[in-house]
């Protein structure tokens, strides 16, 4: 199989920004692919060129083997799009709505059948304007689906939706992933790139900072889990050097107050922790352990956390 | 050739090409959908169908009730009690119907003079003559005075020198009503076709529904199609009602071709959804159309003979007001409906309307963006 998309020291930028950096990309068919990073990262800008939406200032962009220049109009008919921002019409139904987009493909899915899988089959006739957030979003994955797209791009698909909408939404992207056919998705959350995307490339200011599976990446801290806890009037007293030389522990940050840890060895780690804060007479006010994340992935590359709110 | 021999390259996709696809139904056609949705986001907005339906009645029979031509005037006049020959003055100013004569008394007179509630007190002397009082700068008092003299006259045996004779014509065509309906029609035209086709895109860029629209293979140019076949529908509708109200009601005549009276209002509607276009064609925010659209429509409005006839404008206006699209709808509309002028009568101001088409589309597809 030749890859879904393959781009190449992409580049775009806006007056006064670099969006994307000299960007390369492979995604090969059937996969679930995310790009993971933060607000203004350039995923939007990156996933708007992918889809022929913007045109990039220099580089190469395939997608599913054609180029937009030449194949333009064949591309739009393999393709199902979901954009970030799109408002769809509050005065058509969701069944008007779903034909007007399905009148636009000349291969593509039964309308009844894509309103049923995305579950607005009881909305059929509701007005757009009535749908909760988390509906809406459905509905734009209908109009994505109904062209029984090849690669689907979604540009922070559950952004704004409650915690139940958004694992409805990755029941539906896992339905569409399990057909064998290619997603390339945007989001700022580590937790939906975890439990979705087969790779994942975390992106930074327009660049690839790391790629690979989440395990993969994971991995690559070199330890499995963070240990974050807090002692007061510590951080004159504890330096991080001493923390990263005790045994089990990979590598040691301070942040915000709260010392965090990435620790190999857990049973020898917290042993060693303790031992060091009584011999410094600290006391530890707070103690947490947990499984490393891609947030911690990004944060050990960047220093600075996915989401700033 | 045939496909079976052919070697495709390792991996290629090989999808159906158009001719394969299935037929499909007249109503599944995206020009066909694009088009039903324009006509329902019309209907379930109501204002919408208030200002472009209802409004415009209410407009023309306001006007039409306002300034509609009443019965010949009645004048009102008085004659002094107190004055010898008082009742037999009266009885001769009774004879003329154009006169309603009231007998009153000196302090009675007075005041009615001065409210107006009589537009003259005529006042008869011993000596056969006749004195009357009105405010001459007053139009109907001077009326009176004609009215009351000639009959004060004719009483006392005035022979006429020469004969003449009346012929009493009331024609429709003349009155306000008449003069105002085609405007009212040219107005509408002008305000579906801006504000219809305007803010429907502006409304659509702003949504980045423009945005959503052109990343599937929609036709762009079936997408700008859906405006004006959902225009032309409507404009049947509008000029249906408008006209239908004016002949039923107020007996507007329509003196001209029907056909090419729609003719005139289809161009006319093609121009203003030209305008439209170009005001939505790079417009972000509804707002900002908004502000546009009224700066083009304001001074047509004013200046575009809708209400009053652009000659009353001073001559060095005149090439500027006769160069605006809606003066010469209502110009080629007033001309058609009532002098029954035919198109080769109007190539004028047709030949302006259709530069005004031309010019706004062809400017509107260069600037138009879809993001």
């Amino acid at each position: 199989m030749p890859d879904a998309l393959t781009l190449r020291a992409l580049r775009k930028s806006y007056p006064g920004v670099v969006a994307v950096d000299s960007l390369d990309l492979d995604v090969a068919a059937g996969e679930c692919f995310g790009l993971l990073g933060p607000n203004g990262a350039g995923k939007t800008t990156t996933i708007e060129i992918c889809e022929g939406l913007t045109t990039p200032d220099s580089g190469e962009v395939l997608v599913l083997g054609r180029r937009w220049r030449s194949d333009a109009r064949e591309l739009r008919e393999r393709l199902g799009i979901q954009l970030q921002e799109t408002q769809l019409s509050d005065k058509l139904t969701v069944e008007e709505t779903v034909r007007l987009f399905r009148s636009f493909y000349r291969t593509g899915r039964p309308v009844d059948d894509v309103i049923a899988l995305v579950q607005l089959g009881e909305k059929r006739r509701a007005r757009v304007g009535t749908l909760s957030g988390g509906q809406k979003q459905r509905l734009a994955l209908a109009c994505a689906l109904v062209g029984d797209p090849e690669l689907l791009f979604l540009d922070e698909p559950t952004t704004g939706l409650d915690p139940q909408a958004r694992r409805q939404l990755w029941e539906l992207i896992d339905a569409f992933r399990a057909t064998g056919r290619t997603t390339l998705l945007t989001t700022h959350y580590m937790d939906e790139a975890e439990r979705l995307c087969d790779r994942v490339a975390i992106v930074d200011h327009g660049k690839v900072i790391a790629l690979g599976s989440p395990r993969e990446l994971i991995a690559s801290l070199g330890a499995e889990h963070v240990l974050e806890f807090s002692a007061p009037r510590s951080i004159e007293r504890l330096s991080l050097d001493t923390l990263r030389a005790l045994p089990g522990v990979h590598d040691a940050r301070h942040d915000d107050g709260e010392f965090q840890l990435e620790i190999t060895e857990l049973h020898r780690a917290v042993p060693a922790l303790l031992g060091e804060l009584a011999q410094h007479g600290l006391e530890m006010t707070e103690l947490r352990t947990r499984s490393a994340t891609l947030e911690d992935v990004f944060v050990s590359l960047t220093g600075r956390h996915l989401r700033d709110d | 050739m045939t496909d079976s021999t052919v070697t495709l390259p390792a991996g290629d996709v090989q999808r159906p090409t158009a001719p394969a696809a299935p037929r499909r139904r007249l109503v599944d056609h995206s020009l066909v959908q694009l088009t039903l949705v324009r006509y329902r986001e019309f209907i379930r907005e109501p204002e919408a169908v208030f200002w472009v339906f209802v409004f415009p009645i209410l407009l023309a029979a306001g006007l039409g009730l306002a300034f509609r031509n009443r019965p010949v005037d009645v004048q009102r006049i008085a004659v002094l009690a107190s004055a010898p020959g008082a009742q037999a003055l009266a009885s001769a100013l009774q004879q003329d119907h154009a006169l309603s004569v009231q007998v009153l008394d000196d302090s009675a007179a007075a005041r009615a003079l001065r409210t107006g509630e009589v537009a003259l007190v005529a006042i008869p002397r011993g000596d056969r003559s006749v004195t009357y009082r009105f405010d001459d700068t007053r139009p109907e008092a001077r009326t009176a005075r004609l009215l009351v003299d000639d009959a004060v006259q004719r009483a006392a045996g005035r022979q006429d020198p020469v004969g003449v004779a009346e012929q009493k014509v009331r024609e429709h065509g003349s009155r306000y009503i008449d003069f105002v309906i085609p405007g009212l029609l040219g107005m509408n035209l002008m305000g579906s076709g801006i504000w219809g086709i305007g803010f429907a895109i502006v409304d659509a860029r702003k949504r980045r529904l423009l945005k959503r629209l052109i990343a599937t293979p929609m036709s762009r140019s079936e997408y700008l199609a859906s405006f004006l076949f959902s225009r032309l529908t409507w404009l049947l509708l509008e000029v249906v009602t408008l006209l239908g109200f004016g002949v039923l009601v107020f007996d507007v005549p329509l003196r001209g071709s029907v056909v090419q009276l729609f003719a005139i209002c289809l161009l006319a509607a093609l121009t203003f959804g030209a305008m439209g276009l170009l005001i939505a064609s790079r417009a972000r925010t509804v707002e900002g159309a908004s502000g546009l659209m009224n700066l083009v429509m304001l001074p047509m409005w004013v200046f575009s003979g809708v209400f009053f006839s652009s000659s009353n404008f001073p001559a060095a206006m005149q090439p500027f007001i006769q160069a605006l699209p809606l003066t010469a709808v209502n110009n080629a509309l007033r001309a058609n409906m009532l002098q029954g002028a035919g198109i080769d009568a109007l190539w004028g101001s047709l030949a302006i309307q259709a530069v005004w088409l031309v010019g706004c589309f062809v400017l509107a597809l260069k600037l138009f963006r879809w993001r």
